[in-house]
């Protein structure tokens, strides 16, 4: 069999199952949703990072990374799931390859990952929180792309070393939400204490952060190539590493 | 007494799955123990054995999922090791547990292995409507699978395994908890693929009815061996007899022992009240039996008298008192005396 066509194989499924589960899907949406809503309007208030930028337009693309990196991270989560129902040794006696496989399956969630992305996309938009330009929001979607590949990768490479769901989401709980908070979006960067400001900008998701406020004309610090560069580094590694970990994965 | 299996006087003899040597440890545990086996095409090789004897382990390992230990293995000409995916490619498997996605349809279920095997979208089509027939599924192949029952479920992994036509196909005890028309019904198609299209099946069962109307052959395995290997008619002619079954009150150990010493004895086992002999010459026998029961003071409630089947050789092979670890109470090292006598 084609890779090209395990890749969609795999594709498929994923999209099957997540257009049949919608509940699943607000789910997933809520906390950055809640966290858009509330910060934003809370400290909106007495907050403005600069006179043209308002704190909700300020948060308002890191909270697109949010729902990014939750959803992406949770791919890893499904993949333990499938093991645990037996389905994983489907997939894996199939005369399918494991890169065509792990490809199908990273594609997959980073289209889930997308669409629910772009529902906070749209929401900006409509809100009149971002500017509307259209390589402005072609940027946006490549930054997009990358940040939710290299995490989905990253979910995989952790579940490929493990067996049980449950352990699964205590060790995202310990890796996710420090990535968010140290990811530069809710505080800006500038005068940070040392130890802070080293946290931040060690964390690969702080350049996306970053490059989606280019893209979408919020406030930014650094050149977007350079944070092109990091957060395309960042998705090389960890594809390679989950790849590497997926191909020795048994059923 | 074996039967040489690969070398068949008639000639050519393709061999398509060869196992040599095969071993494999869970840490301390040998859960297979050399393993030397050979199945030739278009065979339906029946395994047998107690839970825990190695079946599922041989046949994952067959089926490139499960590393071995030591020894090797081949399916189709390729080393099920260094040539996984072309082991793949001509392989089938229904799992003994559950590997469904129970989020998606019958049908997507389906539709997801013909993909996954390469099957074009035409081909899938047909097939697809093919085996949703075969197991009754038709009807309701567009309904999530989590609303299925537990047989339905089975029929639908079995009609996945059966799909995409392999040359070789290893079914895991298939038939788990399915009703008898069901059962029945798979048997024929297992029967008819083999037929028509020479398909290599592996089956393990602990139906010994259904190994006996389907299987070619039988291995019955015991604590990671081979330790019989025969068509079912030659397994049961191995009993060397008739079985008799007495039903008696007030046994005890010196009478049994005295049955035991008889030179009709062949074999014998207890179910509480009822003994199971393996006798050369009834006629002979039933009479001294009586005799000895009367002079003893036990009353045998009934006899009966049957040809040997193939749980009769399952019982005597694989001895029921080795799975008995407990205290040796009265009856345990009954047992064990008379799994001595078979030496
Ligand atoms: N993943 C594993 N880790 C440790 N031990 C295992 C593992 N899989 C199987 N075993 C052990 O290997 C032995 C053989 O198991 P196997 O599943 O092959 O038995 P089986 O013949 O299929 O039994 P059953 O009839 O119950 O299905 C058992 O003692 C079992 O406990
Ligand atoms: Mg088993």
């Amino acid at each position: 069999m084609n890779f090209g066509a395990a890749v969609y194989t795999l594709w498929l499924r994923e999209m099957r199952r997540f257009l049949r589960n919608r509940s699943r899907l607000v789910g997933s949406m809520a906390m950055p949703a809640l966290f858009l809503l509330v910060l934003g309007s809370g400290f909106g208030g007495f907050f403005r990072y600069r006179n043209d930028v308002s704190y909700i337009q300020f948060i308002g693309p890191g909270i697109i990374a949010m729902s990014l990196l939750f959803s992406s991270m949770f791919g890893g989560l499904n993949l333990l799931w499938d093991k645990q129902f037996g389905f994983f040794k489907e997939i894996l006696v199939a005369p399918v390859s494991r890169m065509g496989i792990m490809a199908g399956k990273t594609l997959g969630t980073v289209t889930t990952s997308m669409i629910k992305g772009s529902v906070f996309l749209v929401g900006l938009m409509v809100a009149g929180l971002v500017r509307l330009e259209v390589f402005g929001l072609l940027l946006a979607l490549v930054f997009m792309f990358l940040i939710s590949a290299a995490f989905v990768s990253l979910g995989i490479a952790f579940a490929s070393r493990m067996n049980d769901p449950q352990g699964f989401q205590l060790v995202m709980s310990f890796l996710i939400m420090p990535v968010f908070f140290l990811s530069g979006t809710l505080y800006p960067t500038e005068g940070l204490p040392l130890w802070l400001w080293t946290l931040t900008y060690l964390n690969p998701l702080t350049y996306g952060v970053d490059g989606l406020r280019f893209a979408l004309g919020s406030a930014y610090n650094l050149s977007p190539l350079v944070n092109l560069a990091v957060i395309a580094a960042f998705w090389a590694v960890t594809t390679i590493a989950g790849s590497l970990l997926f191909r020795r994965m048994t059923a | 007494m074996l039967r040489a299996p690969t070398i068949d006087s008639g000639g050519r003899v393709s061999t398509i799955i060869a196992i040599e040597g095969l071993t494999k440890k869970f840490g301390n545990l040998t859960a297979l123990n050399d393993v030397h086996l050979n199945v030739e095409a278009s065979e339906l090789l029946g395994l047998l054995g107690p839970n825990g004897a190695g079946k599922t382990t041989l046949i994952s390992i067959l089926a490139t999922i499960l590393p071995s230990t030591s020894g090797g293995a081949s399916v189709c000409g390729h080393d099920v090791h260094r040539e996984q995916h072309a082991v793949r490619k001509c392989i089938g498997i229904v799992f003994q547990d559950p590997s469904l996605d129970d989020e998606l349809t019958g049908r997507e279920n389906l539709d997801f292995h013909g993909r996954l095997y390469g099957m074009d979208a035409g081909a899938r089509l047909i097939r697809v409507e093919d085996v949703l027939r075969l197991v009754d599924l038709s009807d309701r192949g567009n309904d999530l699978v989590k609303t299925y029952s537990g047989g339905m479920r089975r029929r639908l992994e079995i009609a996945r395994g059966l799909m995409h036509h392999p040359r070789v196909l290893f079914l895991d005890e298939p038939t788990l908890g399915l009703d008898p028309q069901t059962r029945r019904k798979i048997w024929d198609y297992i029967r008819a693929l083999r037929d028509t299209f020479r398909m290599t099946i592996v089956l393990t069962t602990h139906y010994m009815d259904e190994a006996d109307q389907l299987c070619t052959r039988i291995a019955i395995m015991d604590r990671g061996e081979i330790v019989a290997l025969d068509t079912p008619d030659g397994l049961k002619a191995r009993m060397g007899g008739d079985v008799l079954e007495l039903e008696m009150t007030g046994a005890h150990q010196e009478f049994l022992e005295g049955l035991c010493r008889m030179q009709e004895v062949e074999d014998m086992a207890v179910e509480d009240e009822k003994l199971i002999l393996t006798v050369v010459n009834a006629e002979s026998f039933i009479p001294k039996a009586f005799q000895a029961a009367q002079e003893q003071e036990i009353q045998i409630r009934s006899v009966s008298m049957r040809k040997p089947n193939l749980e009769d050789v399952f019982i005597k092979l694989t001895g029921r008192e080795i799975r008995d670890e407990s205290a040796p109470d009265a009856k345990t090292r009954m047992r064990i005396y008379m799994g001595r006598k078979r030496r």
